[in-house]
């Protein structure tokens, strides 16, 4: 049986929530009841064993604000929150009878001013805490959190607990992060917030080769590299690799201060796959190409007749194709095949229990459920949805399962042609010109 | 490009998936730099698992570095005091010292794989995919 602990959510992509959640906790190897998690409430209460596992677990969080060890709890009245706390954490109150401590106050969808905020203090002087009160640096943070009516000075909800672990978003991350003070982005640089949620949910951490095969600018890499993994991108174009003077991927590493994390970055197109097949790949992440900003593009030609013994040409003595100014053609791509390519390169060189994470475009109107692409030996984990006006993104994350697992193949080829672009141009208000 | 980095790639090209010639890739007429990084002899024990160490010593030799121990250290503890010359001089090699351009050539079809700006690139020729 474990401890009670609280959870204090951010307001903030709700539907990531869980799998943010589950996949930090699976992570850990923490076994924790999640059922109560609702996208409605900012607080879930939670057993955990330990202040140690809650800490470490939720220490990576982005949408988690903070873990609190439970002492009670109301709906009415601070009396009743007394009383409540009386009935839940008497047995606790010896511990920090000595220790330096102070009080400290969090205000969902409001705040209480700091002179009723002295006067809620007072009404607890039945604890009996005699340590130094510190408001620098104390042993211990007491913490009374309400939630208000939006825009009242009335908290309808009031939680008192101890705080026992804050999350990086409350250290932070989000701004430091910020795409405004990256040195170097793009125009498909992937924002801070999810970017970091994507990479907690692929799970990547220490020691551990995260790749992205669309890398642009490099936004997960970043992302990746801050919570220790060893970072690889390629991208089949070769500009955003190479950054503008001295604004690129390798000093926005340096701007972290993470650059050993960084490996490397190669021009390629990752259907044709230059990682020898014994490498390991622990980790997937990536924002696929829509084709909305830049086309969807890979290796060859539409017109294969007009290249016919082209190979043959020489320039200077060599061979065209073999010189260093030579220029490979491309050749336009569905999405869906190439959601469809990535699914089976991640079955291939995924760990058992590695975990691909990426993103793709919906419009609002139409069904997504038969666009998304299934593998036999990937299990879909998540699908989270950021909706916007008219279109949707969704993170999908999938597990790579052992051979044991019978998964069903569905092809996006199929389904997903390039009308995501067609619709985004015409703002969605006929159906696809293809 | 990082010395790590070669140890990861080979020939993209289908028809070299079996060939044991396609990996490592050759490596000419290269101009190297060495980059200074902080040393963390944890990151690097962590690397040690994942090297194939006959293609680091060919990719060695092919930069003209012909000083490593044949066999790869197994079990290196990255705090035994013992281990960190080793470490260091591995950290020198891997991770400090990149490659700014230069020519990787696959020994089973003979393709040439150009470094540009310290960026490898493995795009094929339409009649190679």
């Amino acid at each position: 049986m474990g401890n009670k602990y609280l959870l204090y959510l951010a307001k903030a992509h709700l539907d990531f929530r869980r799998a943010e959640l589950e996949s930090l906790a699976d992570l850990y190897n923490l076994k924790v009841d999640l059922s109560n998690l609702s996208e409605d409430s900012p607080f879930v209460i939670v057993e955990i064993e330990n202040d140690d596992l809650a800490a470490k677990w939720i220490s990576r969080s982005i949408l988690c604000r903070g873990v609190y060890e439970y002492w009670g709890e109301t709906t009415e009245d601070w009396g009743q929150l007394h009383e409540s706390v009386k009935q839940n954490s008497r047995s606790k109150w010896e511990k920090y009878a000595k220790t330096s401590f102070k009080f400290d106050f969090i205000g969902y969808q409001g705040s209480r001013n700091q002179k009723s905020q002295v006067e809620v203090i007072e009404q607890f002087s039945y604890l009996p805490f005699t340590g130094p009160i510190r408001m620098k640096k104390p042993d211990v943070v007491f913490t009374v959190i309400e939630q208000f009516i939006e825009n009242t000075e009335t908290s309808t909800r009031k939680f008192f607990g101890r705080e026992v672990g804050l999350s990086e978003r409350e250290k932070g991350v989000l701004d430091k992060f910020d795409l405004r003070k990256r040195r170097y982005v793009g125009t498909t640089s992937f924002e801070a917030e999810l970017s970091l949620v994507t990479v907690n949910v692929a799970q990547t951490n220490v020691g551990k080769i995260m790749y992205d095969p669309f890398v642009g600018t490099g936004s997960f890499l970043v992302t990746g590299a801050h919570f220790g993994a060893l970072t690889i991108g390629s991208d089949i174009d070769m500009k955003p690799l190479m950054g503008k003077k001295k604004n690129t991927i390798q000093a926005n590493f340096k701007q972290y201060g993470t650059s050993l994390n960084f490996l490397d970055t190669c021009t390629m197109d990752f259907t044709h796959n230059a990682f020898r097949k014994d490498f390991i790949i622990d980790t997937i992440c990536c924002d696929p190409p829509y084709g909305v900003r830049e086309g969807l593009k890979v290796l060859g030609t539409s017109r294969p007749e007009h290249f016919v013994g082209k190979e043959n040409i020489e320039i200077d003595g060599i061979k065209a194709f073999l010189r260093k100014d030579y220029v490979p053609t491309k050749k336009a791509y569905s999405l869906g095949n190439m959601l469809d390519d990535l699914l089976d390169f991640a079955a291939k060189r995924l760990p058992i229990d590695g975990r691909l994470v990426f993103w793709m475009p919906v419009a609002n109107d139409e069904d997504y459920t038969t666009s998304i692409p299934h593998h036999e030996k990937l299990e879909l984990k998540y699908n989270c949805v950021q909706k916007f006006n008219k279109w949707s993104r969704r993170m999908l994350c999938y597990v790579k399962r052992d051979d044991g697992y019978e998964g069903q193949t569905i092809r996006a080829g199929e389904v997903i042609k390039n009308e995501f672009r067609n619709r985004y141009f015409s703002g969605f208000n006929e159906a696809s010109l293809d | 490009m990082k010395f790590l980095t070669t140890n990861f790639v080979r020939c993209p090209i289908s028809k070299c998936d079996n060939s044991l010639k396609a990996f490592p890739l050759q490596y000419k007429n290269c101009e190297l730099i060495q980059e200074e990084l902080e040393f963390n002899p944890e990151f690097l024990a962590n690397i040690l698992d994942r090297l194939n160490w006959e293609a680091i010593i060919a990719v060695a030799g092919d930069l003209g570095n012909d000083s490593l121990p044949p066999t790869k250290p197994e079990n290196v503890d990255p705090k035994d005091p013992e281990n960190e010359q080793l470490l260091k001089d591995l950290h020198t090699l891997l991770i400090e010292t990149q490659i700014t351009e230069g020519e990787m050539h696959c020994g089973e079809c003979g393709h040439i794989y150009y470094i540009k700006s310290s960026i490898p690139n493995f795009l094929l020729p339409p009649h190679l995919v």
